[in-house]
């Protein structure tokens, strides 16, 4: 019987943290590169609100405006790719090559 | 016991949804395992007994910008993206660096294990107390926050529009 630690936690935020930079770095498709990245937040969350446990309840106070800034992020990403699918009719991220010199 | 239990779970749900948002090559399906994820972190967040941001958790994350999602993934109609093999410069530098990344990190759990273990429910978190840290001490950033919110929606709405849309809208104001 083990007691469950910050530790625990601690374990599942990296895996996600890793699996979302993983997903970051190969996927192609936008939509999925963007959902990657709300994983790695996700990731952080976690992190700050298993530490809150021990330093009070600040962390969860971040943790809320992470979430907000997520929104923000997620809206105007997909704004971005909305109007960018508009003019090159692609989400592949290697065909996103509008500022390549 | 039952803690354990639950904690293992949740945990597994989650780390096998965010795999499955990889390996997935239709993005309807990785927007799908996506809500799994933020469903078994909300309640990985009531084990740690933060019901508050459980619940933000679940209304914002799993509802608000899921549907944003899953919505533009309609709009787009975009289908199953083909793969490409990977590059010889990513594998020669992304396994070494995986490797060293994976030494470094079970270095540090192994090096820190010694942490003390977490009741259930142990965060004194009730609404009461975020909305006092909130509305007092973090009165400042909330409403930054405030105006950082307004400016995205605008810029959502800018960016998305269509370019005659802005220009009728011009000349009628």
């Amino acid at each position: 019987m083990v007691p469950i630690t910050t530790l625990h936690y601690l374990v599942v935020a990296a895996a996600l943290f890793v699996l979302g930079v993983i997903g970051v770095l190969t996927r192609r498709n936008v939509v999925i590169v963007l959902m990657s990245i709300e994983l790695i937040l996700n990731a952080v969350n976690l992190n700050l609100v298993a530490f809150s446990r021990l330093y009070g309840l600040h962390g969860q106070i971040f943790a809320i405006f992470v979430i907000t800034d997520a929104a923000a992020e997620a809206a105007v990403g997909l704004g971005i790719l909305i109007a960018f699918f508009r003019n090159k009719e692609t989400v592949n991220v290697d065909e996103v090559d509008l500022l390549k010199w | 016991m039952l803690h354990l239990v639950l904690f293992l779970i949740f945990g597994v749900v989650c780390v096998a949804g965010a795999v499955n948002l990889l390996v997935q090559s239709h993005p309807i399906n990785s927007a799908l395992s996506l809500v799994v994820v933020m469903g078994s972190l909300a309640g990985e967040y009531l084990l740690l007994g933060a019901e508050f941001v459980a619940a933000i958790q679940v209304i914002v994350y799993a509802g608000a910008i899921m549907v944003l999602f899953v919505f533009v993934i309609m709009l787009l109609n975009a289908g199953a993206e083909e793969r490409t093999r990977g590059s010889r410069i990513a594998v020669l530098f992304g396994i070494p660096g995986l490797l060293v990344g994976s030494i470094l990190l079970a270095w540090v759990l192994v090096a820190r294990s010694g942490s003390q273990a977490v009741p259930v429910g142990a965060l004194p978190g009730p609404p009461r107390e975020i909305a006092m840290l909130l509305f007092h001490d973090f009165l400042l950033p909330f409403e930054v926050t405030s105006v950082l919110v307004l400016i995205a929606i605008m810029g959502a709405v800018v960016l998305a529009a269509r370019p005659e849309a802005i220009e009728h809208t011009k000349k009628e104001g």
